[in-house]
Order: C-alpha cells, then sequence, then structure tokens
C-alpha cells in the first residue's frame, strides 16, 4: 500500500515538467522577438517622442504640417483600396485553380511562385522598364499600331494613372504571396464536405459560396492581414515607378531619415505605419473571425 | 573664385609630359574596362614607403568611384592605403573630423573633401598647412592653389579635382533652338522658346530634369537660376526678382518631361531619348556623352538678368592638425596630383583634373565635349560662380529640402508664389540663425554675422 501511496508524486512531478516544456520551447522565440521587435519599437517610439529638446510631440508637428503627409497618407490608402480586393480575387481564383488539381496544375503553381522569388525593388526598376515613355509596353504597343505617339504611363500629373500603374506591379508582384495562404487552407477542407454539397445538387459557385468560403475563413483572415501589414508598407515598387511623384507613408520615412536626416520625424512615420497595420490587422480580425464552435478542429 | 579663369584653363596649361597623360588615361581606362587590378607606377616623389595612410573620403562615395579609387587610382602609391569613406547624404565626414578633433588624438592622415568642408575645418581650427607638398607639385595653376589657402596666407587644402553642371541637347532639337540664339550664350528666356519648340514640333515635352528624390533638381535653383535672376541664393529669395525666378520656372514645367520626377540621372532618359534637352551633373551625364558622342551636344548653362550663374565643385586634399602620420599624407598627396593619377580621375570619375595638362585627343569624345563646355562656361564674360553651402554642417540637408519644398509648392502644387516664399524664407532664415553661417558668394559678404534672408 505504501508503494501505491508514493507512486502518484513522481507522476505529478513529470506532469509538472512536462507542462512547463511548452514554455521553455517558445523562449528562444520570446528572447528573439522581444530583442529583435519589441525593443526596436520601443526604441522607435522614443527617437518619435523624445529629440534635443526634450520629450514631445515636435517631431508629430513637423510630419503632420510637412506638405508630403496627407499626400503620402492618402496615396497608401488609394493603393490598398485598389490593390487589395483585386489581388484577393485574383488570389482566391489562382488557389481554386491549384486546388481543382487539374492535368499539369504543378506548371501553374511554378509560374505563380515565379514574382515571389523577386525582391521588391527589382520588380519596380523591371516594371519602370516596361512602362517609361521608351519602354517595352510603348514600343509594343507602337508596333502594333495602337498608338501613333508613346503614351506617358508614369505621368506624376495624373494621381490615376500612378495608382494604376503600380497596381499593376504590386498585384503582379504579391498576388502569389495570397495565394499560397489560401491554397494551404483550401488544402485543409476535407473532400467530403465538397463532394456533399455536390450530391444534394450544389452547382460551382454554390459550393464555394456555402461550403468552401466559410470553411476557409481563417486562411482568409491570415491573408488579409498580412497582405494589409505589408501595404502599409510599401515602397520600393512606389519609389521605382514614381520617383518623387507620389509618395507613401513608408517612403516618407525613408525620406526624412535618409535625406532630410531628422530621424525623429522618420520615426514618426514609424510610429503612424504601425498604428494603421495595428488598427487594420483588429478590424480584419473582428470582421472575419470565426466562432469556436464553427471551427473544424 | 573668379580667377580660377585668370590664367585659362589648369588642364589646358600645356606641359611637357601631356603625351603621358593621354597614355595614363587610356591606360586607367583599359584597366577598368579589364577589371585589371595594376596601375601604372608613374608615381613622381614617393621612393620611399609611405606606411600606412588613413585617407578620409567625404567624396568619390559612390559605389563606383570607391572601386576605381581602390582598384585603379590608389593601388599604385608606395605605402598602405586605409580609404575610408564617408556615407553619402550624410554629415559623417564634418563630424568624425571634428570629433577626431575634439579627441586630441586623430586616426585620419589625409581628407578628401569639398571646398565648403574645408572652410568649416578651417573655422574650427582643424586642419594642418600644407604649403610645403603644395610647393612641390609644379603642375597645380595657381588660380586654384589661391583658393585652396581660404583668403589666408596659409595653404589649407590641395586642389585635386573639379565638376560642375552643364547642358546637353540631342541634335535632333538644335532645329527647334530660337533664331539668332547662340547654343553657347543662351539665355533663360531662349531655353524655355526652345523647349516649347521642341513641344510644337515633337509633340511631346522633351525638356528633362533631375527630379526625382536621387537627382539634383535643388542644386538647379541654388547655384543657376535663383542667382541668375537674383544675384544670391539666399539674400535675395523673397525678392521681386525670385518671384520672376519661380514664375519662369512655372512656365517652364509646362514644358518639360512629366518623368522628370522620375529622372536622378540625366544620362540615361537622353540615351533612351524621352528627353532630347536637358542640365545635370558633369559625371551625371559622362555615360550618355560617352556612348553617343555623334548625336549629343554639350554647351554651357544660360543666362539670367544677374548673369550666367553657375555652380563649381572644387574637391581638395588636406591634412587635419592631428594626423598621425602626415608625411604619409603628404606622400598620398603627390600621388594623387601625379599626371597618371589625376587622367585615371578624369576618365574614370568623370571630375576634371585639377594639374595642369591638355586634354589628350585620346579621351573619350564624350568626356572632350564635357571638357569644351565647362571651359565655356567658365570662361563666359557673364559668369557668375555660386558654391555649394558653406558652414551649414548637418543643417545641409534642410538647406536643400527648402528649395525642393518651395518647387513643389510653387510649381507643382500651384501655390501663390510669393506665400510660398515669404514661408519658406522664414524657415532659410532659421537654418542661418540656428548655425551662425555668414553668406558665402554670390550673396554679398555678410562678414561673421549669419546671412540673412531678404
Amino acid at each position: 500500500m505504501t508503494t501505491i501511496a508514493h507512486e502518484p508524486a513522481p507522476l505529478a512531478r513529470r506532469k509538472r515538467r512536462w507542462e512547463g516544456l511548452p514554455y521553455w520551447l517558445i523562449l528562444p522565440t520570446v528572447i528573439y522577438i522581444g530583442l529583435f521587435f519589441v525593443w526596436p519599437m520601443i526604441q522607435g517610439f522614443g527617437l518619435a517622442l523624445k529629440d534635443e529638446t526634450g520629450w514631445g510631440l515636435t517631431a508629430f508637428r513637423t510630419m503632420v504640417d510637412d506638405a508630403a503627409f496627407s499626400e503620402a497618407m492618402s496615396f497608401t490608402f488609394l493603393l490598398i483600396v485598389v490593390i487589395v480586393p483585386i489581388q484577393f480575387v485574383l488570389a482566391f481564383g489562382m488557389a481554386l485553380l491549384l486546388n481543382a488539381r487539374l492535368r499539369g496544375g504543378g506548371v501553374f503553381l511554378y509560374i505563380f511562385l515565379l514574382p515571389l522569388a523577386i525582391s521588391d525593388l527589382a520588380a519596380g526598376i523591371a516594371w519602370s522598364a516596361i512602362f517609361t515613355e521608351r519602354g517595352y509596353l510603348n514600343t509594343i504597343l507602337e508596333g502594333v499600331r495602337v498608338v501613333d505617339i508613346p503614351f506617358i504611363f508614369l505621368d506624376p500629373t495624373s494621381t490615376t494613372q500612378l495608382v494604376l500603374v503600380v497596381a499593376v506591379a504590386e498585384i503582379w508582384r504579391s498576388t502569389t504571396f495570397m495565394m499560397v495562404i489560401l491554397f494551404a487552407g483550401l488544402q485543409g477542407i476535407p473532400r467530403d464536405y465538397v463532394e456533399a454539397a455536390e450530391v444534394f445538387g450544389a452547382g460551382f459557385f454554390q459550393r464555394v459560396r456555402h461550403v468552401i468560403f466559410p470553411m476557409l475563413k481563417p486562411s482568409i483572415q491570415v491573408a488579409l492581414l498580412l497582405r494589409l501589414i505589408f501595404a502599409f508598407e510599401v515602397f520600393a515598387v512606389v519609389i521605382a515607378l514614381t520617383g518623387s511623384g507620389a509618395s507613401v507613408l513608408a517612403s516618407e520615412a525613408y525620406k526624412w531619415q535618409a535625406t532630410n536626416q531628422n530621424e525623429h520625424v522618420a520615426a514618426a512615420y514609424s510610429v503612424v505605419i504601425l498604428g494603421l497595420s495595428l488598427a487594420a490587422a483588429a478590424v480584419v480580425l473582428v470582421a472575419l473571425r470565426t466562432p469556436r464552435e464553427r471551427r473544424l478542429r | 573664385m573668379g580667377d580660377v579663369d585668370d590664367q585659362g584653363f589648369p588642364w589646358e596649361r600645356s606641359i611637357d609630359r601631356r603625351t603621358l597623360l593621354g597614355k595614363a588615361a587610356v591606360a586607367g581606362g583599359a584597366l577598368a574596362a579589364g577589371g585589371l587590378l595594376a596601375t601604372s607606377s608613374a608615381t613622381a616623389g614617393s621612393s620611399a614607403n609611405a606606411g600606412k595612410v588613413t585617407a578620409f573620403f567625404g567624396q568619390y562615395g559612390t559605389i563606383a568611384e570607391q572601386e576605381a579609387l581602390r582598384k585603379v587610382i590608389l593601388r599604385g602609391f608606395n605605402g598602405d592605403v586605409e580609404a575610408v569613406f564617408a556615407p553619402l547624404g550624410t554629415n559623417v565626414f564634418v563630424d568624425r573630423v571634428r570629433a577626431e578633433g575634439k579627441a586630441g588624438k586623430g586616426n585620419i592622415d589625409l581628407l578628401i573633401g569639398l571646398h565648403g568642408d574645408f572652410v568649416t575645418f578651417q573655422n574650427e581650427n582643424l586642419l594642418r598647412g600644407v604649403d610645403t607638398v603644395t610647393k612641390q607639385i609644379k603642375t597645380l595653376p595657381a588660380p586654384l592653389v589661391k583658393i585652396g589657402k581660404l583668403g589666408t596666407a596659409t595653404q589649407y587644402y590641395v586642389p585635386h579635382s573639379q565638376a560642375t553642371y552643364v547642358m546637353v541637347a540631342n541634335k535632333d532639337v538644335i532645329k527647334y533652338m530660337p533664331k539668332g540664339a547662340d547654343i553657347n550664350a543662351l539665355t533663360y528666356g531662349q531655353v524655355f522658346q526652345w523647349a516649347k519648340a521642341i513641344r510644337k514640333g515633337t509633340g511631346q515635352n522633351r525638356f528633362g530634369l533631375p527630379a526625382s528624390d536621387t537627382g539634383l533638381l535643388h542644386r538647379f535653383f541654388q547655384g543657376f537660376l535663383i542667382p541668375s535672376f537674383t544675384g544670391g541664393f539666399v539674400t535675395g529669395f523673397r525678392t521681386n526678382e525670385a518671384v520672376a525666378a519661380w514664375d519662369y520656372m512655372r512656365q517652364l514645367w509646362q514644358y518639360t518631361h512629366p518623368q522628370s520626377l522620375t529622372y536622378g540621372f540625366m544620362q540615361d532618359p537622353l540615351l533612351s531619348e524621352e528627353v532630347l534637352l536637358s542640365w545635370d551633373h558633369v559625371a551625371r551625364l559622362k555615360t550618355a556623352l560617352d556612348q553617343r558622342p555623334d548625336d549629343l551636344v554639350a554647351f554651357p548653362v544660360p543666362r539670367g538678368p544677374k548673369g550666367r550663374s553657375y555652380m563649381p565643385v572644387i574637391v581638395g586634399l588636406g591634412v587635419p592638425r592631428n594626423a598621425p602620420n602626415s608625411a604619409g599624407a603628404n606622400a598620398l598627396i603627390r600621388h594623387m596630383t601625379t599626371i597618371s593619377s589625376q587622367a585615371q580621375v578624369l576618365s574614370l570619375l568623370g571630375f576634371f583634373p585639377a594639374v595642369g595638362g591638355r586634354l589628350s585627343k585620346r579621351l573619350s569624345p564624350g568626356l572632350l565635349a564635357e571638357a569644351a563646355a565647362v571651359r565655356k562656361q567658365q570662361k563666359a564674360p557673364d559668369a557668375v560662380q555660386a558654391l555649394l553651402p558653406i558652414g551649414l554642417a548637418a543643417e545641409g540637408a534642410n538647406f536643400n529640402k527648402i528649395y525642393r519644398d518651395t518647387f513643389t509648392r510653387i510649381v507643382r502644387n500651384g501655390e501663390n508664389i510669393r506665400t510660398v516664399l515669404k514661408e519658406q524664407g522664414d524657415l532659410l532664415q532659421a537654418i542661418f540663425d540656428k548655425t551662425g553661417a555668414p553668406c558665402w558668394a554670390p550673396d554679398p559678404p555678410s562678414g561673421k554675422a549669419p546671412c540673412r534672408v531678404k
């Protein structure tokens, strides 16, 4: 009897030890994030709120008073409004296409993945070679007699044109990124559900609307979340295509740091980008939340 | 500075080693092209090993320039050069020299900076005289040597190279030039008429300016447009003449290629023929003139009511007060001012050498064309030199931002000229109040007092 009475003790100890293990396992990640994300973020706030004269909102005032601020803000939002919905529809379509497991579907995957392998600045420069007045696009258009004189796509006097040009380059570059997440989500949906719907006579669009879409919601959430956060950071493509013709929040942050040599205003821009990203993330999380009882696993 | 011209062009003065210049230039180009590391050993006057020399560069900081210096120009030096480059677009150059001056113990032996940098250093007593080594270099032209004295009796830097900005046109648009205009003596009005006629003739705006963030458009306002209209670029900032200059810019912008806002170096759109008439720094036009010397023509900048203002860039070599190896620094100065080394500066960096020697006919036709335009510009009877900012230190970036913001507000956003000049003028004055920097040429001297915006 004594042995039985003694046995639970080591078991409980072992159990306690196992309960602590996950925390030990995530410790390296926590240290990494703390060192390379949280600490720089705190320093960023410090830089934005404190300058030679002490604590205050001077940097934010300089930022808001600068003529480029409202322009950068509106251009950033304009890009998001144009790019993200189009990108979502395209990415969803591409993911469905891959998931249909057509013959040679793997080829699509490789083609779709190509832009992901190219740096955003390189992509921007390549698109600028396409859109510039004596670029590839005008050469082709002139060759097939669509236009007589080259059309100026990169015309800074037309915001619409600049938005469209940047949108094309950004959609080309980062749609695959969303597609990969959605494709992974699609593969996690058991075939039985879709087949059951098919048996009950649901057509393709009905299946997408009533079966796939609701079950894909967690993946859509992640895809939109990450895409929106990246959208607020858009930088290299805009610089390469528009020069000083248009500016976004991240390019203004860079300009204040590198050209105007004022790290306080640059940090203020970064704080604004962080705030907007958090707000966008909150909106996506709330709008696309899936109640626990409706989750798959 | 006006007396540079008095004795003709430094690189034009004939000297007996001029064939060497040609050979070295060709050799330098070939070496660079072949990626070879060797260089000619024609290093005059440095027979003994100079030991370790730390050279701190505030100029020649682009990657291509660093490569040319490390692999070719500094290669033949009899000693161990440690080349340190200050990051582009920062104030690190002045800051570090200052910090070493304060620390009492220095690591830097040789400084490679702009005329304005040396003015700042000399004001803060951070430099050692370089009279002895200057006297040893017989090929230096007297007017440039005099500039290196910074108005004192002591030589503070040895002139190393020069650059400036010129205009370039595609020969196809020469026919649109206003009747009776002389391409070497244009006025701002004629440039406007020309740009307008090009638009009429080609159906497109083909006048271009480097207006992207990496372009040097602010120098166009500071050194060319504004001083040509007002006679200075600080004191006259808010005058009626300045209003006229900005109104001119607004008119000209209507005939300027809209993609100008994406141009950094004008050689690229000139090569692609998006732009057929332009203005830029000689080093940023070099590739276009090198590749298509038969299609492009370089010529002096236009004149305004107050003269033909242009911005000369003089790069000099100086020694900090507490340099650990000043003998080594002097040896490196002698090496960098040899004919062969100067020829390499011209062919590899696109900066014009300071030492005498006629330009070899074997140099690329592009460089020759550029040199001819620079010469005409400097020799023009109405030429006015507008110097790079002096004494602004860390505020230099803000100084440039004021001119670019003024451009954006007046020309791109169409705001009221007087309102913008009033507001930006206040910001400009704040910079001078903060730094206490006196006026520099062509603004009338303000003595020791900070420059005042009128």
